[in-house]
This record gives structure tokens, C-alpha cells and sequence, in this order.
């Protein structure tokens, strides 16, 4: 198995990206819509603060781009390491 | 044409094309009928598993608990949407590389254990069966209500409906079916939504509607309902007020639960390629939400026209409806219509003639009902269920709007009923009977077990379904709980720990099932029957801890027991190492194996 490296250092790219994906996850959801929601409440939308957009509207948004992005970032990384199907 | 000709047209309508669409596809292709999704375009499976996966409790019972309660209930939005990033990131491309059909047999070969495929057929058995209560619960509400019977017959007679849907047919597995069902629930649900938005704020985005401005008064949606609901002495829509630990542990469950869920992770199996299989799940998002974008302007809109309503002549001071304007005037018919169900109800305490609608356990308010001689809240039930059904009709919109969301409604909870009965079924009669206790049963026995099962199933949700231990999309929330606390760690650390073996895994999933199940025992009653549990979710065992955000710590529980119990038992066996290796890369995946 002469790929076995390449396949390692695939899969910890990989793993890195899942990492900070899933803090941006983390951040805007658990973070901006539900515990830094008083740090937000000095920006105002609509009527209300950023921290209720994010929980209601704004998580979805960035999850949507989340996934997005993660399946272009991989489509990329397994060419990169010719492990494309 | 009268409203109940009405939405039965619509209901039959999208009944007849739903079967029409299952004939054609099925004489096309038989094996689609086992596998939907193969060779299926990312977006078009995107589109069936939205259908598949938004049940009664997203279509009928969501935007009503959030009606009612506020920014608290937002967990459910960032929840049930939240969830698919997991999916994606942690689980679809590697399920999809492994290649099988179904969940258990991933968790039966990565844990090399036969064991670990029948705790997991449990966890599925047991998750499955409270989502259907779930949805029988809404089903109750939908026939209820467009029957015009009480909510007990609804429930009954949707229960037959039901039945009759998933032994029918594996039309749920036809994916152009829930393609035309995912059509016809979101159109339902927005239209009523952007012709209530247009109303309120002058937008035709309910999205934007809702932090838009109130055209009446000119001030910011948001801002003005605040204003209604805080006279009345309830709290602040806007503002947090839910305890935060439980709201954080809430919205987690159903993150991991989502992701947890058979029904939804079989569909990432089937797709053509590994790559497909990351963009299917960010289709699926897109079009799940269209639906969660909307529903949060759903709620806050239907809140303020009801409170409007309730108080037609500019809040407390002009004074509360008349009991005569209730009975004679048109735009307050669906007062008299759900009252039929027993879903919702008022009485003129005081005999003033009004009706008033007030927080009568809020000290200000009493004050203000003392001085002007009212007697307590006027409306004295309002079922959260009802208010996505009962919207266009608040809302004065036209019969034709009534009937369609009536049939999206249907569409919405009898999908997801039916497939997850047969979900049930399958997994009874072919992973736990033929996986395992009688391997030589013949087919036709098989299939006889799968409808013994599928009866079973029913019959148990249709009586729970009775007394639920609470709205919709409450039941269904204990069973993300359920999936959360077993499925998911198995599945992620079958993919990203080489070190769990058998007995880790197995202990894990033991763990995390019962102590989440004996969490929710404990506060909603064994087996959901009323009157037997020790603890409420208002006074919960665990500091704030209710039953329905248990789900995370039952998973953090599986999580840590297999991690303990694996390294103290012997490793994984190197073909299991190589296995794991292969499934982490998509290169080789060949088209997806039949069992």
C-alpha cells in the first residue's frame, strides 16, 4: 500500500476542515443565537437584536453554506489526493 | 361549493396524483421501489428526502409552539436544520462508501457483531415507534379537523388512512411521489404565508415580512407584537427567557437526532457517488429551508392576528370580541369550526357578553381583571397543534387556500408516518427475524411478520397517540432524544475511532438508549401512560433538565461508556482497521450492494 501516506495526509485535511466547519456550526448557532446573544444586543434588526435573527433565521443560512462549502472544499481535496472516484 | 367540499377536493386530488405518480413509476422500474434514490439526480433526492423527513411535526405543530412561546422555541429551528451539517460532515460520505442499504447493517459489520446489529434494530424500533406517536398525533388534529369530527375520531379514522397508506405500497419508496408531496406541502404552507405577510407588512417574503414593518401601525413587526403580547401580560416574543443550559442541551438533541435517524440516513446510501452524497445533503437543506424560513414569520404573524382578533378594538382599552361577534361574524368562523374537535375552547366566565384573552397568572394583569371585573383568561383552551391548519382561516384568506393547506397537512404527516411504519417493519421482519432469530424463515412468512408488525405499531401509536405526552412536535423531539442518544455515536465513531470495537460500541448504544429512555419514563409516564411518571418537565429530576433535551447527554453517556469499555477490551481486528480505512476514502465506491 504505497498510498498510505497520501491517504493520511487526505484524511487530516479532511478532518481539518470538518473541525472548523463545525466550530462555525457551533458559533452561530449555540453561539450568536443562544449564549453571545446579549453581547448582540446592541445591533439591531428588524424591531429586534442579531441574536434573534441568528436563532431564527440566520443559523439556517450559514448551515446551507456550511454543507456548501464543504462538499466543494472535498470535491477538491479528492482530486488533489487522486482519491476521486 | 361549501369549505368541506372544498379541501375534500384538494385532499383527493393530491391523493389521486400521489398514486398516479406511484403507477407510472412503478411500472418503470421495480427495484426503485427498494432503493429510492439510485441513479437519482442530487436535487431531486434532495427534494424526496425533504418530503420524506418534514412530518406533522414541521408542517403542522412547529410555528405553533413557536406562536406561542417566542425566540425560546427557536431551538427547534436551529435544531432540525442544524442536524444536516452533521450529516454531511460526519456521516453521508462514508455511509455511502460503505455501500449497504440500511444503518444496522453498517453498525453489523464495522463492530463485526451480530449483537451490535440487534441493539441497534432496537434503538431503531424504539426512536421510530415514539415519532410515529408523533405524527399521530397531528394526523388526530388534521382529520379531526377536516372531517369536522372530534380529535379522538380523527385520530382513529387517520389511523385506518395511515395503515392503509404504507400496506398500499412502498409508494413512499417511489421518489417522485415525495417530489410531487414535497411540491404540494410547501406550496401549501407558503401561500397562506405570503398572503399573511402581504396583510401584515406589505411583503410577499414571509422571511423578510417578519423583520419588516407592520403596515397598520408603522412600526417594525417584531416590535409591535412585543407591544400586544406584553398588554395582554405574556412574555416578550422576542426576549430569552427559557433557561439556557436546557435550551443549549435542546437544540443539540435535535442536531444529533437528526442525524441519527434511519429514514434520513438510508436516503445518503443510495445516491451514485460519494460526492453526490455531500451535495444531496445540502440540496435536502435548501429545500427543508424554504419551510424553517418561513414557519418562524408563520408563528409570529398567526400570534399577532390571533391576539388582534381576540382584542378587535385596539388592545385592553377598546375592549375584548363579543360573544355575538364570535358567533355571527365571518372572520371569526374557525372559532366555531375547531371548537368541533375539542382543540379549542372559551367561556364567558364573568357573563359580560366578551370574551377576554389574557395571561391570568401574570400579577399586572390581575390587577387590570380585578378592576374591570374579569374572571380569568376567556379562551380557555388553544391547542398549539392547530394553528399552522388553523392559520388561513384567522386570517380570512380564501376557501381554496384552506383546502390546500389541509391536503399539505395530510401529505406532511401521512409520508412520514407511513414510512417510518415501514421502516418498523422492515426492520423487524428483515434485520431482527431473518437478520437473526429464524434465518430459514420463508419470504412469505417474512412478509407476513413485516405486517404483523406494521399492525402492532400502529395500533400501540394509535392508543399512545390518545394521551401524547404532548404536542406534535414535542413526541416527535423525545424521538430525535431516542436516535440522538444511540445511533449517532455508533455510526460517528465507527467512522472517525478505529479503536472502538464490539463490546465498546454495544455497551455505548445500551447505555445511551436506556438512561435517556428511563429519563423520559421518569417525567412523561412508562411507556407515555399517563399518571405514571415521578417527575414533570416543569420540576425536572436533573436541575433544568427536561426529558426533551435528554437526548445529548444520553449520547455524551454512549460516547464515554464505549470509550471506556473499549480500551478496556481487546482492539479491533486489523480487517476492521482496513475496512474503516477504505470507507474514509471516496475513491472505489462502487453502486451500493443489495442485502
Amino acid at each position: 500500500m504505497s498510498d498510505n501516506s497520501s491517504n493520511s495526509a487526505y484524511w487530516s485535511a479532511n478532518v481539518r476542515i470538518i473541525l472548523i466547519s463545525l466550530v462555525i456550526w457551533a458559533l452561530v448557532s449555540f453561539g450568536f443565537g443562544i449564549l453571545l446573544r446579549p453581547m448582540l444586543a446592541g445591533i439591531s434588526v428588524g424591531g429586534t437584536d442579531l441574536g434573534f435573527w441568528f436563532a431564527q433565521q440566520g443559523s439556517i443560512l450559514v448551515f446551507l453554506a456550511l454543507i456548501f462549502f464543504y462538499a466543494w472544499k472535498m470535491n477538491k481535496l479528492d482530486a488533489e489526493h487522486g482519491v476521486e472516484e | 361549493m361549501s369549505q368541506f367540499a372544498i379541501n375534500l377536493l384538494f385532499v383527493g386530488a393530491s391523493f389521486a396524483l400521489y398514486i398516479g405518480i406511484a403507477i407510472w413509476a412503478r411500472a418503470g422500474s421495480t427495484s426503485e421501489f427498494y432503493a429510492a434514490g439510485r441513479g437519482v439526480h442530487p436535487v431531486t433526492n434532495g427534494m424526496a428526502t425533504a418530503a420524506d423527513w418534514m412530518s406533522a411535526a414541521s408542517f403542522i405543530s412547529m410555528a405553533g409552539l413557536i406562536a406561542f412561546t417566542g425566540y425560546d422555541n427557536s431551538s427547534f429551528l436551529m435544531g432540525w436544520t442544524g442536524g444536516y451539517v452533521l450529516l454531511a460532515l460526519l456521516l453521508a460520505p462514508y455511509l455511502r462508501k460503505f455501500g449497504k442499504y440500511t444503518v444496522s447493517e453498517f453498525i453489523g459489520d464495522r463492530f463485526y457483531s451480530q449483537t451490535a446489529r440487534i441493539v441497534a434494530v432496537i434503538c431503531l424500533i424504539v426512536a421510530s415507534t415514539t415519532y410515529v406517536i408523533g405524527q399521530m398525533t397531528g394526523v388526530g388534529v388534521a382529520f379531526g379537523r377536516f372531517l369536522e369530527v372530534s380529535n379522538t375520531a380523527g385520530l382513529l379514522i387517520g389511523a385506518c388512512v395511515v395503515f392503509a397508506y404504507a400496506v398500499f405500497g412502498g409508494m413512499k419508496g417511489v421518489t417522485y411521489t415525495q417530489v410531487a408531496q414535497y411540491c404540494v406541502l410547501i406550496t401549501a404552507y407558503t401561500i397562506p404565508a405570503i398572503f399573511i405577510s402581504l396583510q401584515l407588512t406589505g411583503t410577499p417574503i414571509p422571511a423578510l415580512g417578519l423583520f419588516g414593518d407592520h403596515v397598520a401601525s408603522g412600526e417594525p413587526l417584531l416590535m409591535k407584537l412585543d407591544a400586544v403580547v406584553t398588554e395582554l401580560g405574556f412574555k416578550e416574543y422576542t426576549a430569552h427567557h427559557a433557561d439556557t443550559l436546557n435550551m443549549v442541551l435542546f437544540t443539540l438533541s435535535l442536531m444529533i437526532g437528526t442525524a441519527g435517524l434511519p429514514h434520513v440516513i438510508m436516503r445518503f446510501f443510495t445516491v451514485p457517488k460519494v460526492s453526490d452524497a455531500r451535495w444531496s445533503a445540502g440540496w435536502t437543506l435548501v429545500f427543508i429551508a424554504l419551510l424553517y424560513l418561513t414557519a418562524p414569520a408563520v408563528g409570529a404573524m398567526a400570534r399577532l392576528n390571533i391576539s388582534e382578533l381576540m382584542w378587535p378594538n385596539g388592545g385592553i382599552e377598546g375592549g375584548a370580541v363579543t360573544t355575538q361577534q364570535i358567533e355571527n361574524e365571518a372572520e371569526y368562523d374557525w372559532m366555531a369550526t375547531w371548537q368541533k374537535t375539542g382543540l379549542l375552547d372559551w367561556e364567558d366566565k364573568n357573563g359580560d357578553g366578551k370574551i377576554q384573552y389574557y395571561n391570568d397568572k401574570n400579577a399586572d394583569l390581575q390587577a387590570i381583571a380585578a378592576e374591570k371585573g374579569w374572571e380569568g383568561n376567556e379562551l380557555t383552551k388553544f391547542n398549539r397543534d392547530i394553528l399552522v391548519l388553523a392559520n388561513p382561516e384567522i386570517a380570512n384568506l380564501p376557501s381554496w387556500v384552506i383546502g390546500l393547506v389541509a391536503a399539505g397537512g395530510l401529505a406532511a404527516a401521512l409520508s412520514t408516518a407511513a414510512g417510518l411504519l415501514l421502516a418498523i417493519s422492515s426492520a423487524v421482519s428483515h434485520d431482527l427475524i431473518k437478520g437473526a432469530i429464524a434465518p430459514q424463515i420463508s419470504e412469505k412468512n417474512e412478509l407476513l411478520s413485516a405486517r404483523i408488525a406494521m399492525a402492532v405499531a400502529i395500533v400501540v401509536a394509535t392508543i399512545l397517540g390518545l394521551n401524547p405526552p404532548g404536542f406534535a412536535a414535542q413526541t416527535v423531539a423525545l424521538a430525535f432524544g431516542l436516535a440522538a442518544a444511540s445511533i449517532f455515536p455508533a455510526l460517528m465513531m465507527g467512522i472517525f475511532w478505529k479503536k472502538i470495537n464490539n463490546t465498546g460500541a454495544v455497551a455505548g448504544m445500551i447505555a445511551g438508549i436506556s438512561v435517556t429512555l428511563v429519563y423520559i419514563f421518569l417525567h412523561k409516564g412508562w411507556l407515555f401512560i399517563p399518571g405514571t411518571n415521578s417527575f414533570t418537565d416543569a420540576d425536572p429530576l436533573l436541575g433544568t433538565i427536561k426529558s426533551t433535551s435528554f437526548g445529548a447527554i444520553g449520547a455524551l453517556v454512549n460516547f464515554g461508556v464505549a470509550y471506556v469499555v473499549a480500551s478496556m477490551t481487546k482492539e479491533t481486528p486489523q480487517e476492521i482497521k482496513d475496512l474503516v480505512e477504505s470507507v474514509r476514502i471516496p475513491k472505489g465506491a462502487g453502486a451500493a450492494q443489495d442485502h
